[in-house]
C-alpha cells in the first residue's frame, strides 16, 4: 500500500515527548514512518518501544509534540490493529475472540466488514483461523491455547478488521523458536499483503530477518532510522554499534 | 418435629421469596450501578464508592427503622399501605442487598476493566458494548456477589421484623421465627428452625456454585 491510498500512513511523530511520573519515556522524538516493508523498533528495557507504539497507536496523547496520521490529528483507529505483548483472551472459544473482534470492528463502521452477514463471517473467521494455522483449535477455549497459539489468535483478532497498520509490541518475546518461526512467516505473509507492519522486538535475528527499517531507541531518544541493510552494516552512531555488538547499552 | 409441619413450609416459602425477590431486584439494579461507577469517570465518584461500600454494613435494625418510619401510617409513604407486608419485607432486603452487589460490581468491573482496557480500546469497541462484555466476561465474579448479597438477605432478621411484623402465616420468616422461639424458650424448635435455614443456604451456595463450575467448563 502507497502513502497516497492510506488514511493512516505515513505516521508523524514531530517533537513528541510523553512523560509518566515524572520520567520522559520519550523524548522529542522526530520521525516518519512511510507505507512499504516492516518497520521494527529496538532498543533495551525502557528505551521507550511500547510507548511509542501506543502513541503510534493512539492510546496515548503526547504531552508536547504531535502525531499525525496521513497528515491529519486524529487517529484512524478502525483501520489499525494492536497486538500486545500479552494479548488477553476473551473467556470464549477461539471462533467466538474472532467473530468478536469482526463484530467490534462492524460497529465501529470498519467499511470492510460492515456488510458481513452471519454466513460471510464465519467464513471470515474459517479464513482468519486457516491464515494463523489454527483450524483445528477454532472451539477450543482460547484461554487453553499456549502462549504462541494465544498470540496467533491475537493476530487473527487484529487482521479481522483488515487494518492498513498492524502495530506488534514485542509479539514473540515468550515464544519459542517454533512458535516464532510461525508468527514470523505470518507477519511476513501480512506485510506481503500490502498491510504495514510495525513492531518491537528484543532479538536482533527478527529484526534483521523482518525489518525493511529499523527504529534505534535508547532512554527514549531516537538513536537511529533507517533501512535495515544500513543500519546493521553501518551503524552511525556509536551506542548503535555497541547495541549491535551485543554489549550492554547503559 | 418441625420438619413435618405444614406450618413450616408456609415459612420457608416466605422466607425464599423474600429473600430471592429481593436478591433479584437488587442485581437489576446494583449491577448496572456498579459496572457504571467502575466505568465512568465523574466529580464525586471516590465519595460515592466510599458511601457505597459503608452501605454495605448499614445495621438492618436502623433501615428497619426508617422504612418503618417512612411507611406507617403518618409517614410519607403511609398511603401505600406497604407497613406489615412481604412487599415491605422486599423493600427493606433489596435496600440492604443493593450496596453489596453495587459494591462488589463496581471492584469487580474495575478489575477486569484493567485486565482489558488495552485490547478492548484498541479494537475500538464502544462504551456499550465494553459494559456488556466485560458483564459476560465477569459474570461468574458476579455469581459471588449475588450469593454475598443473598447470604445477607436470607439471614437477616433486624429489618424485617421491623417492617414485616412478624405475622404468623403472612410476615413470619425463618429468622423472624428463630427470634421469636427463642424468647418463648422453645430451644428446640428455635435450633431445628435455624438448622434448616443453614441446609437451605448450603444447598443454595452448592446449587450456585455447580452452576458457575459448569459455566466455566463450557466458558473455558
Amino acid at each position: 500500500m502507497s502513502d497516497e491510498a492510506s488514511t493512516v500512513l505515513p505516521i508523524e511523530f514531530h517533537e513528541v515527548s510523553y512523560i509518566r511520573a515524572e520520567t520522559r519515556v520519550l523524548d522529542g522524538i522526530t520521525i516518519r514512518i512511510a507505507a512499504g516493508k516492516p518497520t521494527v523498533l529496538i532498543g533495551p528495557n525502557g528505551s521507550g518501544k511500547t510507548t511509542f507504539l501506543r502513541l503510534a497507536m493512539g492510546l496515548l496523547t503526547p504531552q508536547a509534540g504531535q502525531v499525525l496520521w496521513a497528515a491529519q490529528p486524529q487517529c484512524p483507529v478502525t483501520r489499525m490493529a494492536f497486538v500486545f505483548q500479552r494479548p488477553m483472551m476473551l473467556r470464549r472459544t477461539v471462533a467466538e475472540n474472532i467473530r468478536y473482534a469482526l463484530r467490534a470492528a462492524r460497529a465501529a463502521g470498519d467499511a470492510g466488514a460492515m456488510r458481513a452477514t452471519r454466513e460471510r463471517e464465519s467464513a471470515r473467521i474459517d479464513e482468519l483461523l486457516a491464515l494463523v494455522g489454527l483450524e483445528a483449535l477454532g472451539q477450543r477455549p482460547a484461554r487453553s491455547l499456549s502462549g504462541g497459539e494465544q498470540q496467533r489468535v491475537a493476530l487473527a483478532r487484529a487482521l479481522a478488521r483488515r487494518p492498513d497498520v498492524l502495530l506488534l509490541d514485542e509479539p514473540t518475546a515468550s515464544l519459542d523458536p517454533a512458535a516464532t518461526k510461525i508468527v514470523e512467516d505470518l507477519l511476513r505473509a501480512v506485510a506481503a499483503d500490502g498491510i504495514k507492519v510495525i513492531l518491537s522486538t528484543h532479538d536482533l535475528g527478527e529484526a534483521r530477518r523482518l525489518a525493511g527499517d529499523i527504529i534505534l531507541l535508547h532512554r527514549g531518544r531516537l538513536l537511529e532510522h533507517g533501512s535495515s541493510s544500513s543500519f546493521f552494516n553501518a551503524p552511525v552512531t556509536k551506542e548503535a554499534a555497541v547495541f549491535l555488538a551485543g554489549e550492554l547499552l547503559l | 418435629m418441625p420438619f413435618i409441619d405444614p406450618e413450616l413450609f408456609t415459612i420457608v416459602a416466605l422466607s425464599l421469596f423474600v429473600s430471592l425477590s429481593a436478591v433479584m431486584l437488587a442485581a437489576l439494579i446494583g449491577i448496572p450501578i456498579g459496572a457504571l461507577v467502575a466505568l465512568t469517570q465523574f466529580r464525586g465518584k471516590a465519595a460515592l464508592i466510599v458511601v457505597l461500600n459503608a452501605l454495605m454494613g448499614l445495621p438492618p435494625v436502623v433501615l428497619g427503622l426508617l422504612l418503618y418510619l417512612l411507611l406507617s401510617r403518618a409517614g410519607p409513604l403511609g398511603f401505600a399501605g406497604m407497613l406489615f407486608t412481604p412487599q415491605a419485607m422486599i423493600l427493606a432486603q433489596t435496600l440492604l442487598v443493593l450496596p453489596i452487589i453495587a459494591s462488589l460490581t463496581r471492584q469487580t468491573i474495575q478489575d477486569y476493566w484493567s485486565e482489558y482496557r488495552d485490547e478492548l480500546t484498541a479494537m475500538n469497541v464502544s462504551k456499550r458494548r465494553r459494559v456488556a462484555t466485560l458483564l459476560i466476561e465477569a459474570r461468574f465474579s458476579l455469581l459471588t456477589a449475588v450469593l454475598a448479597g443473598f447470604g445477607r438477605a436470607v439471614g437477616e432478621v433486624g429489618a424485617v421484623i421491623i417492617v414485616g411484623g412478624n405475622i404468623d402465616g403472612y410476615t413470619r420468616t425463618m429468622t423472624t421465627a428463630v427470634a421469636l422461639e427463642t424468647s418463648k424458650g422453645n430451644l428446640w424448635l428455635a435450633v431445628n428452625l435455624g438448622l434448616l435455614l443453614m441446609i437451605i443456604v448450603v444447598l443454595i451456595n452448592v446449587l450456585a456454585g455447580l452452576i458457575r463450575r459448569a459455566g466455566e467448563r463450557l466458558a473455558a
